[in-house]
């Protein structure tokens, strides 16, 4: 059983279990609100499934791509989370989550996944299938690009939302099969805006 | 009940800071800072300091519990900066403090940072003798990067009262980009400080901002620093132009004169005005040897209490946010719950919020 958190997107917060499925899930999907609704959705997953702290085997955390204020208060709050309560973290790439839940869905074949990357650009991943453990086999990206510089290939789906339950069920697939990523590094996809501009003249 | 044990996280501009207090006593301060980073930028740019925050919590938090040997179960409450700073910067604290509490069942505080500041002067280290503790009133003089204010604190946790600050750059940012001017690094604050030395502060005479007639009928207390700036860049760009050497010694000197000058002078203003014998300082820009000399001088003339907080506790720190958790959770005060966000605008007469 565990906790999974993504705010790539809106805030989603879930918990599941490998064999029971999902236990409880919350999202709000107000893409600016993320630091607000954060420990409500958690606490209320935790009362709603019946979960002990303690009887969590780890934390997941989207690690996106998605835009990077709210993306850092879900990987801050299950980093916190997992130190206090003494689990593990699991970082999974948020767009795989859309992913499986297609394939689980019933969906096959090739699969662009695509989520606003704000300034006119999409964050996209390119899929084939589920491979033999049940974890969708991302063939290219995450990246960003302008729309029409997004490659084509099967179904597309535009995703608004990243589902907690599905990271939750694939970071339990993956720690399952030994694959689950230690790596936190968040999927900022862009370097931090910074302009150096010279001392500026005061007189003409 | 025995003081409360509190974990406070500060992330509102470019250090994260995680602090432990047991009522007054310190037991922990981890400090990391990102500002070796933004020195390229000649000032903190928002999003790698937001970047930096998130790497660099969790091994804070860890730091902290270490050092104080304590473990998250063993704590009272958890208290996090919810505000004034850098948006971005603060929600990572926010989540971080939010995780924490849930998964820990403590009571979360969201705590204002500037009073904060003022809370850092309860704290002393384990074994050190305690502090004497804020005699109320007091005015305090926060000076920093981000921010220039000056309060009257009758009471820490119920009432403050803003009596100025600054109308367009904080302080800190002044030293900032005057070093720039001068072609020193970042930050500035340690650089004018050296470049000072040796140099006649009564060279220049730089303009001191809102200390005119007319400005203090609306200004009193009220702090301006841009106008000084682009005085300094006016005058030595008039002598690079001239083909004259600039003498950094004698601007930085004069530069650094203004600017402990007009806060020294408001702050004792205020402490006249509302018949308060006691003033405190915080903020980083109290490292300035100037400033705290200053300080010291017009303190004694006018037979004002001077109180500076170590130098540790007066940059932007997770204690401080403690100190203040520590004092709410002493006063009964209700936690905050788990539904507040990053404030970059807080008001200081919100102390915590809900
Ligand atoms: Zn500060």
């Amino acid at each position: 059983m565990l906790l999974a958190i993504d705010s790539s997107a809106g805030t989603s917060v879930a918990v599941v279990d490998r064999d029971y499925g999902v236990l409880a899930s919350r999202s709000v999907l107000d893409p600016l609100r993320h630091a607000e609704v954060i420990g409500e959705l958690l606490a209320e997953v935790l009362a709603e499934s019946g979960a002990d702290v303690s009887a969590l085997s780890a934390v997941a955390v989207g690690l996106g791509p998605g835009p990077f204020t709210g993306l850092r208060v879900g990987i801050a709050a299950g980093r916190a989370f997992a130190l206090a309560a003494g689990k593990p973290v699991v970082g999974v790439v948020s767009h795989d989550a859309i992913a499986l839940a297609h394939y689980a869905g019933g969906g096959w074949g090739e699969l662009l996944v695509t989520t606003d990357a704000r300034r006119r650009e999409l964050y996209w991943s390119h899929y084939a299938g589920l491979d033999e453990l049940g974890v969708p086999r991302r063939v290219a990206g995450p990246a960003v690009a302008k729309p029409d510089a997004v490659p084509a290939g099967g179904r597309r789906i535009d995703a608004t939302e990243v589902p907690a339950e599905s990271l939750g069920l694939l970071a339990e697939r993956l720690r399952a099969s030994g694959r689950a990523s230690t790596g936190l590094e968040p999927l900022y996809l862009r370097s931090p805006d910074v302009t150096l501009a010279a001392p500026k003249r005061v007189t003409g | 009940m025995s003081a409360p044990l509190v974990l406070g996280i500060e992330t509102s501009c470019d250090e994260t800071g995680v602090g432990i207090v047991r009522g007054r006593e310190l037991l922990a301060n981890i400090i990391s800072s990102s500002m070796a980073e933004h020195a390229r930028f000649g000032g903190v740019v928002p999003e790698v300091a937001a970047r930096a925050h998130l790497e660099a919590l969790e091994p804070a938090l860890r730091a902290a519990l270490d050092t104080a040997g304590v473990a998250v179960a063993d704590l009272d409450a958890i208290a996090v900066t919810a505000g004034p700073g850098l948006a971005g910067a603060l929600m990572v604290g926010v989540g971080a403090a939010k995780g924490l509490a849930v998964a820990s069942g403590k009571p979360l505080y969201g705590v204002n940072h500037l009073i904060g500041h003022v809370g850092a002067d309860l704290l002393r280290p384990t074994g050190e003798p305690p502090s004497p503790g804020l005699d109320e009133p007091t005015v305090a003089l926060l000076v920093s990067g981000g921010h220039t204010s000056l309060l009257l604190v009758r009471d820490l946790i119920d009432d403050v009262e803003l009596l100025g600050e600054t109308i367009d750059d904080a302080a800190g940012e002044a030293f900032d980009k005057v070093a720039r001017i001068l072609g020193l690094p970042y930050p500035g604050g340690p650089e004018i400080d050296r470049a000072a030395r040796g140099g006649d502060p009564t060279a220049i005479r730089f303009p001191r901002g809102l200390t005119q007639h007319r400005d203090l009928e609306r200004h009193r207390y009220d702090f301006s620093f841009s106008g000084l700036k682009t005085s300094v860049a006016r005058w030595v760009e008039k002598r690079a132009d001239a083909g004259e050497p600039v003498p950094v010694a004698d601007v930085a000197a004069s530069f650094r004169e203004a600017v402990a000058d007009v806060l020294l002078s408001k702050a004792v203003a205020a402490c006249l005005d509302t018949g308060t014998s006691r003033l405190l300082l915080g903020g980083g820009v109290v490292a300035n040897a100037r400033v705290r000399a200053l300080a010291e001088e017009r303190c004694a003339a006018a037979g004002i209490a001077l109180r500076i907080p170590p130098l540790s506790l007066c940059t932007d720190n997770g204690a401080m946010i403690a100190s203040v958790g520590a004092r709410l959770v002493a006063a009964g005060h209700p936690p905050s719950g788990l539904a507040f966000g990053a404030d970059s605008t807080l008001p200081v007469t919100h102390v915590q919020v809900v």
